[in-house]
């Protein structure tokens, strides 16, 4: 049956020109706003790039290993507050990793009845609410004087490893690395349990079906699958220990050094930030730009790194 | 090891529970040896609940309750001594989904056999649980490409590969051409009756042409309002042909012929 014109107008015409506009209108903002969000980060970069340039053409690559910071000579370098900032992320990693993610599987499993299980769920995740000065003003109140103690019998024991070498003498490196792993655990904890619970059933329902035991369904089935989300929220957690200022500059000691021992006091690029960048002037505030502009590439690369590790590990899957 | 006999699976007023709400009630069913058997039924009978108490999958639900028992091979499996998991590895099962793990098509299969530290060549075994799902020539040259690519009927029928592979004595199958398009639900029908030469099949299906084109015996079930819920109970288990062709109850009749259901 062919259609008359009137139905043929009224297919083409069904809806309003104004519903039309406001559809094409629509995808036109949402498109805006996704584009917006990427230049503020191109025009953050840029900005920051711009003010270093004084202290990049000054010291070029030698601003990444010298240890030189000098403002009455006006020579900068930023390694201390690199070293710095890799190490305490990384102790955060180590600490925060294993447990975070023992978390989120013990919340994604039914161990425990729902009533137990959402609270602790909740709690985990309002530890992400406390602001980093509260965290702070906890670090030098209550972890420094538990962990002087540990510290200080690490030490006496183990002082032949350089990792120990130093006697604690309060804020310090592993000071640090302990609240910023109390900091990223929620995130690591949140998103990697959001990853595993977002593990289509019927996998485990084909795992246990094929007379895998809840461990091997665990390891072989569940985790796996989620792995990209993990290695997504352990990047975020990382990304959030190197840029966290507050605690880091209240509790790391703020010394321009660098020293294997994780007890003895060193300094990051955020807290090297946090500390000067009120008093500083001239070339001093573009060297603190540089070592700002550093901080974002080695967020990037961090990231970067991540994505190649997801991508080959689905790839073998 | 337990004595072959010709009723793999017996149940005998077997009551299934969520919490207090009875699911399905009085269940007493002999499913014989190498022969396909089909539950059909309404939905909310209770099919796929009767298939999941046969290889304790139901025990993954915490209200699940059962009185009443399972043998297989006359042994009750419900029996505190019975480990799940080693239950599960004799009775296989292949779901109403397709389900295949985000791996690729030779860790899919070699899935299970890993599990039990399986010792053999784990190649030809890849191959022959392949072939033995009608799978072999579609997959032979892309093995390490991941089971998640392949077309919805290639993924059930991996996953039947995958269940074979674990040389299972029973193999259940929840409504496993429910998601499937014509041409894949025939090829799995002729695998089922190639299957049943070394296996016991018990197949749910909604699908009426299915139980009676593929099935040896039927068993049909229904669903009565009670003041707590729906509970499901068998109307009639007896051969295909008779279910098909001369039921004994009304119901039966009716569903059978498509007049309700």
């Amino acid at each position: 049956m062919a259609l008359s014109n009137q139905q043929v107008t009224e297919i083409k015409r069904a809806r309003s020109p104004l519903a039309r506009q406001l559809d094409s209108g629509f995808v036109w903002l949402t498109g805006m706003f996704a584009v917006g969000v990427a230049l503020v980060l191109v025009a953050i970069a840029v900005r920051v790039g711009w003010e270093a340039l004084p202290a990049i053409q000054q010291f070029g690559a030698g601003f990444l290993t010298s240890s030189r910071w000098d403002p009455v000579e006006d020579i900068y370098g930023a390694l201390p507050q690199i070293y710095g900032t890799l190490v305490s992320s990384l102790i955060a990693l180590l600490i925060a990793m294993p447990i975070g993610i023992g978390v989120a599987i013990f919340l994604s499993e039914d161990f425990l009845p729902n009533k137990i299980q959402r609270p602790i769920v909740f709690m985990v995740e309002l530890l992400a609410a406390i602001p980093s000065v509260v965290y702070g003003l906890w670090g030098i109140f209550v972890l420094i004087p538990i962990l002087r103690n540990m510290g200080v019998a690490l030490n006496a024991g183990l002082g032949w490893i350089p990792l120990f070498s130093t006697r604690p003498t309060g804020p310090g490196m592993y000071v640090a690395g302990v609240i910023l792993a109390i900091m990223i655990l929620p995130i690591i904890a949140a998103i990697s349990r959001d990853a595993l619970v977002a593990v289509p059933p019927e996998l485990r329902q084909a795992s246990y079906g094929l007379g895998a035991t809840r461990w091997e369904t665990l390891f072989k089935v569940i985790l796996p699958a989620a792995f990209s989300g993990i290695v997504g929220g352990i990047m975020l957690a990382m990304g959030r220990a190197m840029g966290e200022t507050m605690a880091t500059t209240m509790v790391i000691g703020n010394a321009n050094k660098i020293n294997p021992s994780l007890f003895d006091q060193g300094s990051t690029i955020a807290s090297l930030l946090a500390n000067q960048f009120a008093e500083a002037s001239g070339l001093q505030i573009s060297s603190l730009m540089y070592a700002a502009f550093v901080l974002f590439l080695i967020t990037l690369i961090v990231n970067v790194l991540a994505e190649l590790v997801v991508r080959r590990v689905r790839m073998k899957v | 090891m337990l004595a072959k006999t010709d009723t793999v699976i017996h149940t005998n007023d077997l009551n299934i529970y969520y919490g207090d709400f009875l699911a399905v009630r009085d269940v007493s069913i002999a499913i014989p040896n190498n022969a396909i058997t089909a539950f059909i039924g309404p939905s909310g009978c209770g099919k796929s609940t009767v298939l999941r108490c046969f290889n304790r999958l139901n025990d993954l639900i915490k209200s699940f309750r059962l009185r009443g028992n399972v043998q297989y091979h006359g042994q009750n499996l419900y029996a505190p001594e019975v480990d799940p998991v080693e239950v599960r590895r004799r009775i296989g099962m292949v779901f109403q989904k397709p389900n295949p793990f985000p791996k690729s098509i030779y860790d899919n299969i070699a899935f299970g056999p890993r599990l039990v530290g399986y010792k053999g060549n784990m190649d030809e075994l890849v191959e022959r649980s392949l072939r033995g799902a009608a799978l072999w020539d579609e997959v032979k040259d892309k093995l390490k490409e991941s089971g998640t690519a392949l077309s919805g009927g290639q993924q059930q029928r991996l996953c039947i590969a995958r269940t074979i592979a674990m040389q299972p004595d029973v193999i259940l199958m929840d409504e496993p051409c429910s998601a499937l398009d014509p041409i894949s639900t025939l090829k799995v029908e002729d695998l089922l009756q190639e299957l049943k030469e070394k296996y016991t099949i018990i197949i749910v299906t909604h699908n009426m042409q299915q139980a009676s084109r593929s099935s040896d015996y039927t068993a049909f079930f229904n669903v009565e309002q009670t003041p707590k819920g729906r509970t499901g109970y068998i109307v009639e288990y007896d051969r295909t042909e008779v279910i098909f062709q001369s039921p004994k109850e009304q119901a039966t009749q009716a569903y059978v012929s498509g007049r309700f259901g």
